[in-house]
């Protein structure tokens, strides 16, 4: 909801032209809400007379039950899917049946209907999809808009996104927006009966890891919760499960969105998978080398077992590859199948960001290295030996 | 015009444990600091007040116990030019939601701000909510993974900026006021305040406000006003030893692909 100070509003009508649902006319020389407001913003950034407030309310315990249905948003770019919404949809299935409640995707982008099949097979019963050209590059406010619009409509139940970038840039905006309760990368969800409602019990690490919380939204719907990368697993698709595409409009014009990317850089990194979503990540540090072709060991293994190279943060530092392939707390936290760690000493912000993997083998020189207290197998030896032994006897088994 | 930095004050490590017997965290004995994204974040908005010809004045803005006090002293002492500290017993136990509440009614209190500067995450929480759900409540944009201000024009009313994506990064340009949640690129090196900087930020302005000056019920803060609860903190179950073999290469390579396979990992 909106509050308008008259007093201040000069009926410029900025607000009536940004309003994604004609909510607000003009009225006697002053800016009025006659319509049903979205909450979703754009009319208080809009507004140069800073006489819109957004007033924010939460919802009201009584209408909780009206809130049904486990919703997923599927994020996209470029008009491929993002693997956390399979990932999400293979969790939120578990949930859905828990609940006696259907398994629904939300789908935002410009030309990307057709992903709507691959939400589908992978078992979603309802795909709601905004498709417009105003969505063909994130920006924080049109996805906001969607989103709430689509929530204050449909009513879920609960709303999880996947704990990446744009997850966390969306799912707070829509929390701040809507009043709803949030919480942030999830490593474990589940359905519990607290005070004779079922509810999502929504399990994250704090501290880096060093501590672990069991949290409720108790009294808002939907229950929302960002869901770290990679944890969850998705379904086997299934091509021929049926599902139901629902188009929705939203409408958001152009001066609603007050950002504008000018460039995008993805250094070196191009066709490679991100480190949050490979199964298999092999990391080197200052162990390693201080050279760009000291990494192409660890490349050659990672290829082997279809993994991907991620490095600590010296290796960034030194410019030899680029902070997306950044592991630990002021680069990524990841959560692979196998970790592979070369030549890391195993500082505790590097520790952090690897806490939840799989495996950990790690390769280091040092027998007191730090990183030996968090590895499931490590070897102490020169990298320089146990790593073309490593890619010969690995590319052998496999050969196999 | 004026910049306002949301900081916090965090346990200097996040080697933290639990209680086993009340589920809380222990902090007694655990030393504070300031949270590294927040001093980036307040390191960026004194490096563009430097840049730039306003006269623009820096307001540090924490919520916290009374101790988070000194977590403002260092801002004062790295330039800020004012410190708020909302401290009340109604506000403890907050979640993002009932924080943002209570940052934002500050920050309608401090009045009209170019740019509302926040650290990306805190090293307790990890959340990240924070910075967009303030400016949710505020009614601003926001920019998420900032590492870097290539361009400020106050008077033009834009910013341009570096943003880290999952792939990499963006230059994005925004209108302002916006709310900008800044963490740093790895070789970031905070500025160390020297001893005169210091001696000058004791004489800044400090002050410290309450449930009644930011107005409103009880209810509205803290732990009550908040949206999620916690239900239960835990240590995370103990990993088991790990195997640690320092062999001839040879050997110790064979043993890691048994391993592997053992583990059903090939």
């Amino acid at each position: 909801m909106i509050e308008i100070e008259l007093e201040l509003c000069t009926a410029c009508g900025k607000c009536v032209k940004v309003c994604p649902v004609d909510a607000i006319e003009i009225k006697e020389e002053k800016a009025v809400l006659t319509g049903d407001c979205i909450s979703c913003g754009v009319c208080v950034s809009a507004c140069p007379e800073d006489a819109i407030e957004p007033v924010i309310k939460t919802a009201e315990v009584e209408d909780l039950a009206q809130y049904e249905g486990v919703w997923v948003f599927a994020e996209q770019e470029n008009g491929k899917l993002k693997p956390t919404g399979p990932q999400l949809l293979g969790k939120g299935r578990e949930l859905a049946d828990k609940l006696g409640e259907e398994l629904c995707a939300v789908l935002i982008g410009n030309d990307i209907k057709e992903l709507s099949g691959e939400l589908g097979a992978h078992g979603a019963e309802k795909v709601y999809v905004v498709d417009d050209n105003i969505f063909e590059n994130y920006s924080t406010e049109a996805y906001t808009t969607a989103v709430t619009s689509l929530i204050s409509e449909y009513k879920p139940n609960i709303l999880l996104y996947g704990a990446t970038h744009l997850g966390r840039d969306l799912a707070p905006s829509v929390a701040g927006r809507m009043g709803l309760g949030l919480t942030a990368d999830c490593t474990d969800l589940s359905i519990e009966e607290v005070e004779g409602r079922k509810v999502l019990l929504q399990t994250r690490p704090a501290f880096g890891g060093n501590v672990m919380a069991d949290i409720v939204c108790p009294n808002s719907r939907p229950q929302m919760a960002t869901v770290r990368p990679h944890v969850m697993s998705p379904m086997e698709p299934d091509k021929d499960s049926e599902f139901e595409v629902i188009e929705e409009s939203v409408r958001v014009r152009e001066e609603a969105i007050s950002t504008e990317v000018i460039e995008v850089m993805k250094p070196e990194d191009k066709g490679e998978i991100p480190i949050e979503e490979a199964d298999v990540v092999v990391c080197g540090g200052r162990g390693v080398g201080t050279r760009k072709e000291d990494f192409e060991l660890l490349r050659e293994l990672a290829d082997l077992l279809d993994g991907t190279v991620g490095c600590s943060r010296p290796i960034v530092e030194e410019d030899i590859m680029p902070k997306s392939r950044q592991v630990g707390q002021s680069g990524k936290t990841i959560s692979p199948k196998l970790y592979i760690v070369c030549g890391v000493s195993g500082a505790i912000q590097h520790k952090v960001g690897i806490k939840d993997s799989d495996y950990i083998i790690a390769v280091n020189k040092n027998p007191d290295a730090a990183i030996f207290d968090v590895a499931d197998f490590g070897i102490v030896g020169d990298l320089n030996q146990v790593l073309p032994l490593m890619i010969e006897k690995l590319g052998k088994v496999k050969e196999n | 015009m004026r910049f306002v930095v949301l900081v916090k004050q965090v346990p200097d490590t996040t080697e933290v444990e639990v209680d086993e017997e009340t589920g809380t965290i222990i902090r007694e004995g655990v030393p504070s600091a300031l949270n590294a994204f927040d001093e980036f974040a307040l390191n960026l908005a004194v490096e563009m007040k430097e840049k730039s010809e306003e006269d623009i004045e820096i307001v540090a803005l924490s919520m916290g116990p009374p101790q988070a006090e000194e977590a403002l002293n260092k801002c004062l002492a790295i330039g800020a030019d004012r410190a708020i500290l909302l401290t009340d017993k109604s506000f403890a136990g907050a979640d993002t939601w009932a924080t943002a509440v209570t940052l934002s009614r500050a920050l309608k209190k401090i009045g009209k701000a170019d740019l509302i500067f926040a650290g990306q995450e805190a090293s307790d929480g990890n959340t990240a909510q924070v910075g967009p759900e303030v400016a949710a409540h505020r009614g601003l944009p926001q920019l998420t993974y900032v590492s870097d201000i290539e361009d400020l024009d106050l008077r033009e009313g834009y910013i341009l900026c570096k943003k880290e994506t999952d792939e990499g990064h963006v230059r994005i340009k925004s209108e302002i006021p916006t709310v900008l949640a800044c963490m740093p690129d790895p070789g970031f090196e905070p500025k160390i305040p020297n001893v005169r900087e210091i001696m000058k930020a004791k004489k800044k302005p400090k002050e410290q406000w309450d449930l009644e000056d930011l107005g409103g019920e009880e209810e509205d803060y803290g732990l009550e006003g908040s949206e999620s609860v916690v239900i239960e903190t835990y240590s995370p179950p103990p990993k088991g030893e790990g195997i640690k073999i320092e062999e001839e290469p040879e050997k110790s390579v064979d043993e890691l692909v048994k391993f592997l396979d053992e583990e059903g990992l090939l």
